[in-house]
């Protein structure tokens, strides 16, 4: 345990295995691997976003975190405790707010709820009562308080999650994919919470896990980018879009392109393309195209049309962090990689 | 890897008018967290709460719930009558519906409850939090006591009503020396069943309806126990509900020539599986919860 820590979470060599048992014996298990040498450091005020796709090991990174799961190698400290040897003092550190969650007692009201997860923290019910005033204030639920919360929408019950997860003044709060499922109203309040909290609080630190590239770019101070366990770089999201500055980027809509072609005839081999993301529709073939420069888009255009498509339309644009991504991993965020990520080994 | 960059706070340009107006969020001294014996006394009061508001907030379940055991031991009280048995055997019967209640507490509410609360996601909350899980389910069991209590009681009164039980206290100090005792070994168990259930996978809904009727026989919940013989009757003193309930007949009726036991040696034996019990149920949370960390299944709900 340290006295004051200098990063309110710094992972050294962070590594989970999972052991995927077998249907028969124990020799026929398997091993996935979630994460692999993870090497962060956030520093106490930041709100720091882990942006990846689904399987990329972001929830596993924060499970590790939040003392619910052991790395199976290296070390994770959270405002300077280990998680692994010291759960219970970290614990007292921290809190989770996860999307979709659906904890809570459907016959208690919402404040009954709050109140009973903020005495599991020790908390003394005026401190709680005073909070609850505040916050429930602040999210916009202070007319619901006496509702059960079974009768509570999902954006309002995800908005009582958010009080459960700040009320216990925690120094650093994970959310994971907090947003997920809410309409566009009760994510943007949800967000614009989180922005204010942060404000008012300067010392403490969030950290987001999200698959919504405009959630992450809009809201996170640092971007840490994970894809198959691994961390593929960590910047501000200015800094990461500027990296695509000096590329082409543009958005073709084509009519469909059919079956993919041999390795020698992709369109990442027509020279100036860096990389290349199709998306397949019904009625044409969206692609998300990176160029070293303007004057490779003909050659672009002609090997599309060797493929029996031609343009639709055309679209030139400022880098985002969707861009980013493709450039460092080779496809879009929403192309599920649950698969792709399992790196299997024999046990 | 890290990385040294400029942190660049960005601005809340899409706050709603009406949503946050102005902090209201305190940022002076850090919230008071209690620790040890505090810590574990609040956080098993929390626990507690919803069962011990639920009993009044959910009336139906306490209608059905008194309902079903008032019904089955209606079933035993005639069958009694019917071959013509000694009066006291409708209190044996009324006092095996009283103690269907717990059971059934134990089952669905205690021994069930952490697999529940997983699928519920209350789980990995009470898991994240510094509070001992032991003292969430001290909460619970707390809890399940007043609520079987209430279930219990209006059992007794309605049967000893209807039927005409009259009861003879011996002494009352033992009586509740046992009753205190057949709880907390009820519970120890049912604590442990708690971590058991989550560590074997399988739906709580099977794990409970395979208990409940074998223990119904073997703990002697409708005739005493000694009628099993003495080989059954000493396997089935493991269960602290068949100690329990000999030994309250033994003291509420005085009829030592149907007991299986003395009523002070039963005690003696409820204070050793209260101990064993309450150990075992710790033992197996913490056992529990490191297996879910290393394993990385049993405390997360899959979503």
């Amino acid at each position: 345990m340290a006295v004051q820590a200098a990063h309110a979470i710094q992972t050294t060599g962070v590594g989970r295995v999972y052991k995927i048992r077998g249907p028969k014996k124990k020799s026929d298990a398997k091993e996935l691997i979630a994460l692999k040498d993870v090497n962060l450091e956030v520093p106490y005020g930041e709100l720091f976003g882990l942006l990846g796709p689904n399987g990329a090991g972001k929830t596993t990174l924060i499970k590790i975190l939040c003392t619910l799961l052991l790395p199976t190698s290296g070390t994770a400290l959270v405002d300077g405790v280990n998680v692994a040897t010291h759960p219970q003092e970290a614990r007292r550190r921290i809190s989770m707010v996860s999307g979709g969650e659906t904890s809570g007692f459907g016959l208690l009201t919402v404040e009954e709820n709050l109140w009973m997860f903020a005495r599991l923290y020790g908390m003394d019910n005026k401190v709680v009562r005073d909070r609850l005033n505040e916050m429930m204030e602040i999210v916009g639920i202070a007319d619901r308080r006496r509702t059960k919360i079974s009768d509570l929408s999902t954006g309002l019950r995800q908005k009582m999650n958010f009080v459960r997860g700040f009320l216990t003044d925690p120094t650093v709060v994970f959310l994971d994919e907090p947003t997920l499922g809410l309409d566009v109203t009760a994510a943007r309040e949800v967000r614009s919470f989180v922005r204010q909290w942060m404000t008012d609080h300067p010392d403490r630190t969030v950290l987001l896990t999200t698959h919504y590239m405009a959630e992450a770019d809009d809201l996170c101070d640092r971007l840490a980018i994970i894809d198959k366990g691994q961390l593929l770089t960590v910047d501000t999201p200015e800094n990461l879009k500027k990296r695509l500055q000096q590329s082409a980027i543009f958005n073709l809509r084509v009519q469909p392109v059919g079956d993919k072609p041999r390795d020698g005839a992709r369109i990442e081999n027509v020279p100036g393309v860096q990389n290349a993301v199709f998306h397949d529709g019904t009625e044409f073939t969206e692609i998300n195209l990176s160029l070293e420069r303007d004057d490779a888009l003909p050659g672009v255009l002609a090997h599309l049309s060797a493929r029996g498509s031609s343009l639709i339309a055309l679209e030139k644009r400022e880098p985002s962090l969707e861009d980013v991504f493709i450039s460092l991993v080779g496809r879009r965020l929403d192309q599920d990689t649950t698969e792709l990520s399992k790196v299997e080994l024999e046990a | 890897m890290s990385a040294q960059s400029t942190v660049e706070k960005s601005s809340p340009s899409d706050v709603p008018p009406n949503t946050i107006t102005a902090s209201a969020i305190r940022t002076t001294e850090r919230a008071y967290k209690a620790r040890g014996v505090q810590l574990f006394w609040r956080a098993m009061w929390a626990r507690a709460y919803p069962r011990l508001i639920g009993t009044r907030r959910e009336i139906s379940w306490m209608v059905s719930e008194t309902l079903l055991p008032l019904l089955g031991t209606s079933a035993y009280v005639y069958v009694y009558k019917a071959t013509g048995a000694p009066p006291e055997f409708t209190g044996f019967a009324v006092l095996g519906g009283v103690a269907t209640a717990f059971w059934l507490n134990v089952l669905w509410s205690m021994a069930s409850q952490l697999y529940w609360d997983k699928d519920g996601g209350n789980l990995e909350i009470y898991v994240i939090s510094p509070a001992p899980m032991t003292s969430v389910l001290m909460g619970m069991a707390v809890g399940g006591i007043v609520m079987a209590s209430v279930r219990g009681f209006s059992i007794l009164i309605i049967c000893s009503l209807l039927f005409q039980v009259s009861y003879s206290i011996t002494s009352l100090p033992l009586l509740l020396l046992i009753f205190f005792f057949t709880m907390a070994a009820l519970y120890g168990m049912g604590m442990m069943m708690a971590s058991i259930y989550l560590a074997a996978g399988r739906e709580a809904w099977h794990m409970s309806n395979l208990l409940q009727e074998p223990i119904y026989l073997a703990s002697g919940m409708y005739f005493p126990v000694r009628a099993l013989g003495a080989l059954v009757a000493t396997l089935a003193s493991a269960i602290p509900l068949t100690l329990g309930l000999d030994a309250v007949r033994q003291i509420i009726f005085g009829n030592l020539t149907v007991g299986w036991l003395p009523p002070e040696t039963e005690l003696l034996l409820l204070i050793g599986l209260s101990v064993v019990f309450l150990y075992a149920a710790h033992w197996s949370l913490v056992k529990l919860e490191d297996i879910g960390r290393r394993e990385g299944r049993l405390i997360e709900r899959r979503k």
